[in-house]
């Protein structure tokens, strides 16, 4: 399923201002733009539980915290001794024994938050609990490297949910939910440039010129690339990551791009929610990959889970789980080392009946803007962190 | 004596013009076009032009008649659109007058009828059903689900006061739920019920039936919360969300509160509050510092007494109403006042929109219209027909605005996060539709597709809607007044007749999504 039919393309590359001087540097700069890396970040929206997501079956421990909820030993995909993967997540396996996947463990931040709004908010922001910023950690990391002054802004695309890491005017970012949008895009008028001193109208105009030029940029690569054939599961997710994998198979140069799975908020009657969701996330990730391999630009694809926090150890009264602290990401790409990332933090060695964290989130993203988006090392917008081995 | 608003345009251009440079430099040269002349004259009249298209001229003390931009302004911040004869019936009011007509008509509940199956209602017993007849149940409640929207759609195009849906849409925005959770449409319907019938009326009143509103149950948790094991969810929310704002309140005081509200449940029979005796903990606890056995009330009551909890609320009405930036005295006073009145919201609305700031005209065209403002806004000010408000209610979800359905306990973000490239692409495609398309722009016109016959109908209807309003708005000048806040991005209004032609460029303009 492709993400946008050839024919439509067609009429919409016609439309272009080809012979404009800003025409000619949108195809150079596509030229030049081959080799893009691209991040893709998928939001768990609402607080994936990590304790049910990597099982420490071999704790006694998870067991009585978990009477109802806990994944009995005999069903976790094993990884090592002590820790397995939910039986849902079973389409993942051939990546792990790849290499393909690391999972990191125990990811959090000191002095936890448990408000959704706060907590996502001190995650897109890569602040400290304390701090109140508004720019995305991706916004505040390129704009340190002076990038914003460069014409040649970076692309962020936005599939689904909030602009979150990607907030901020140092990368270009366009949220755009299916192919019409694209199209319509390209036609938008974009002669005005923002400057009303009317926050409002000019936040109006700047997504209107935003939108163009990056369409522009976008239509003009997909329009020379083949469809995929790698079918995607025709959920949410799916259809969002089927979206992603056609732009970057087709060379469109995003540096990022988000989509989003919602439904993690698991308070009650979690048994059946979880495993579907979990299901819903392997199958979408695992064509993901295939699609990635068989168009040959998995080497250039860096995925990377978030949410905003994990869930509480012990299961509530109602059959589901309430708001937690650390909880365990995902990482997949064909440049990673695979494996496991971290410790387990320890079931016996909480703080007010949650998880301690063991890997600063921060140290996650500070390596990741250091050795995928090629960002100089110890950026001030991440504190200083020990690198990590990330990548082959 | 009325004065029309041709008599009103003039006397603004007199003085305007007067004030800006000093001689008769009419209206009738000023381009408007911002951003393309940069020589010192061009822009005196740019400012002129500012002037008369928001208006008010600071002459008009507030014991004044409204000038049309006034009147515009009042009408649509308080409700979603102003018409030309709405305009018309408080030009000779004062401000104070003005705002009493626009809040004393507020109702108490819709005018609409609720669709039949509201009555009669019993929840299912899920537990007892097969897999097929639990899809049933489901699909029956997403087609219901869908009738409830379009009825609020409707309910609120048709208002005869627009005030009291924009109020109960803000409470629904404040005391969220959703149907992605509570599942049942009747449950909403009720909590939607419930905060029409105080939309104006009293805070404290609908603070305590939202704490045991079955929908609200359902959607924090609630219903589920036992003494052996308090869910902190509501509790949590009441002080983060509904009353104080975060930092106000300690880790503890969530966890004592969700204490207090153990056994606030819901009947399994009836889908009705129910108090189950057995859950509650009537145990000791502390919240904000009072101590005792203290239930779900006791622990609202406190939440009242807290000055916070009206700052926080009189904050939020102003990011709504005037600005995104609050006056920390003004909000401050108005708390006082809503704190003094036991928390009357209607003399709040009133004093609020009688505060120098909502009038002021740096805060003129500085809010962006939600989706349902804008699809809402644009019906009513055209009367445009509705075959089907279920169309409405699912172009609302695709603008980012799902009614009973938001993203989260929060609400919508709203302000600038209502305009990313997506949604502003489709509310260009909603205004070039109704509008009868756009003069042929390539991939324009073939995203949008349709019969051209259809097109050419509803460019007639736009030409005929302009024909049908008064003498008064069929000058240009007057018809931007009419559509937009401030002067436009792309359209150049120079001394002409208005037309159809015209009106779709000011629906298609930038400063069309502000208001």
């Amino acid at each position: 399923m492709s993400f946008i039919s050839r024919r439509h393309l067609l009429t919409t590359a016609a439309a272009l201002p080809l012979a404009t001087p800003f025409g000619l540097r949108v195809l150079s700069a596509a030229a030049a733009g081959s080799a893009q890396k691209t991040l893709v970040l998928v939001e768990l929206n609402g607080g994936n539980d990590g304790l049910n997501t990597v099982v420490p079956y071999s704790d006694p421990t998870y067991y009585r915290a978990r009477p109802t909820l806990a994944v009995p030993a005999d069903r976790v995909l094993q990884l090592d001794q002590a820790l397995g993967l939910h039986p849902a997540l079973e389409p993942l396996m051939p990546a792990w024994q790849d290499k393909d996947l690391a999972i990191a463990l125990g990811v959090g931040y000191p002095h936890p938050n448990r408000s959704h709004f706060r907590s996502i908010e001190i995650w897109n922001t890569a602040s400290d609990s304390a701090e109140v910023l508004h720019q995305g950690w991706l916004h505040q990391a390129l704009q340190k490297t002076g990038n914003a002054a460069s014409s040649e802004s970076r692309l962020g695309i936005v599939l689904g949910g909030a602009t979150g890491p990607l907030t901020g005017d140092a990368l270009t970012t366009v949220v755009m939910k299916n192919r019409q949008q694209l199209a319509r895009a390209v036609g938008l008028a974009a002669n005005e440039s923002a400057a009303s001193g009317n926050p409002a109208l000019d936040h109006i105009l700047s997504v209107r010129r935003q939108a163009h030029d990056a369409a522009e940029r976008i239509a003009a690569k997909l329009a020379k690339s083949s469809p995929l054939r790698t079918v995607f599961p025709n959920t949410s997710l799916g259809r969002q990551l089927a979206q992603a994998a056609a732009m970057i198979a087709g060379a469109v140069p995003a540096s990022v791009i988000k989509v989003q799975q919602g439904g993690y908020d698991t308070h009650a009657g979690q048994a059946g929610r979880h495993p579907q969701l979990l299901g819903e996330l392997a199958a979408a990730l695992t064509a993901f990959r295939k699609a990635l391999i068989e168009t040959g630009t998995w080497q250039r694809c860096l995925v990377m889970t978030y949410a905003e926090f994990g869930r509480r150890v012990a299961e509530n009264a109602s059959a589901g789980t309430d708001h937690g602290t650390a909880a365990p990401h995902l990482l997949m790409g064909g440049r990673l080392r695979g494996g496991l990332l971290g410790r387990q933090p320890l079931l016996t060695d909480l703080e007010g009946g949650d998880l301690r964290h063991s890997l600063d989130f921060r140290r996650l993203y500070a390596n990741v803007a250091a050795d995928w988006l090629d960002l100089p090392r110890g950026l001030a917008a991440f504190g200083s962190h020990p690198p990590l081995d990330l990548f082959t | 004596m009325r004065i029309t608003l041709l008599q009103h345009l003039r006397r603004l251009v007199g003085s305007a013009s007067r004030r800006c440079t000093g001689k008769k430099t009419g209206l009738v040269k000023a381009v408007v076009k911002r951003g393309q002349e940069s020589t010192a004259k061009p822009l005196v009249l740019l400012a002129c032009a500012g002037i008369l298209l928001g208006s008010g001229i600071g002459l008009a003390s507030p014991a004044a008649a409204l000038s049309a931009a006034e009147a515009r302004h009042l009408l649509v911040r308080s409700g979603t659109a102003a018409t030309p004869a709405e305009i018309d019936a408080l030009l000779s009011l004062s401000r104070e007058a003005a705002i009493e007509t626009i809040l004393k008509g507020a109702a108490d509940a819709a005018v609409t009828p609720p669709p039949a199956w509201v009555e009669g209602w019993v929840p299912p017993q899920m537990k007892g059903l097969s897999s097929e007849e639990r899809k049933l149940v489901r699909r029956l409640n997403r087609e219901r689900g869908l009738e409830l929207r379009a009825w609020w759609m409707q309910e609120m195009v048709t208002t005869p006061t627009p005030i009291t849906e924009v109020m109960t849409l803000f409470w629904h925005n404040h005391f969220t739920s959703s149907l992605q959770k509570v599942k049942a449409p009747v449950l909403l319907y009720r909590q939607n019920r419930l905060l029409r019938r105080e939309a104006l009326g009293n805070f404290a009143r609908l603070l305590k039936a939202v704490a045991r509103d079955p929908a609200m149950l359902i959607y924090l948790d609630g219903a589920k919360s036992r003494k052996d094991a308090p869910n902190e969810n509501f509790a949590r929310e009441l002080f983060e969300l509904f009353t104080l704002g975060e930092g106000h309140y300690q880790e503890t005081d969530v966890k004592e509160a969700a204490r207090a509200f153990t056994g606030w449940s819901v009947d399994r029979r009836t889908a009705a509050f129910s108090f189950r005796g057995q859950w509650h903990d009537d145990g000791d606890k502390t919240v904000l510092g009072s101590s005792g056995a203290l239930d779900g009330d006791d622990v609202i009551e406190t939440l009242l007494d807290q000055p916070k909890t009206a700052i926080f609320i009189v904050e939020k009405l102003w990011r709504h109403f005037i600005s995104e930036n609050p006056d920390r005295e003004e909000v401050r006073r108005l708390a006082g006042l809503f704190r003094e009145t036991g928390y009357e919201i209607k003399p709040l609305l009133a004093a609020l929109f009688a505060s120098d700031a909502f009038w002021a005209q740096e805060n003129r065209g500085r809010l962006i219209k939600s989706p349902v403002d804008y699809i809402v806004g644009t019906v009513r000010l055209f009367n445009l027909p509705v075959s089907d408000y279920r169309d409405l209610a699912r172009l609302s979800r695709r603008l980012g605005q799902d009614l009973f359905n938001p993203p989260n306990v929060k609400g919508w973000p709203g302000s600038t996060d209502w305009i990313v490239a997506a949604s502003l692409l489709d509310r260009q495609a909603m205004a070039e539709r109704i509008t009868g398309g756009r003069q042929s722009q390539s991939a324009q016109t073939v995203a949008m597709g349709g019969p051209k016959k259809r097109q050419a109908e509803r460019a007639r209807r736009f030409d005929g809607w302009l024909a049908s309003q008064g003498a008064d708005w069929q000058r240009a000048e007057a018809i931007t007044l009419l559509l937009l806040p401030v002067p436009p991005v792309d359209v150049e209004i120079l001394d002409r007749k208005a037309s159809g032609a015209l009106l779709r460029q000011l629906v298609l303009d930038p400063t069309y999504q502000l208001k």
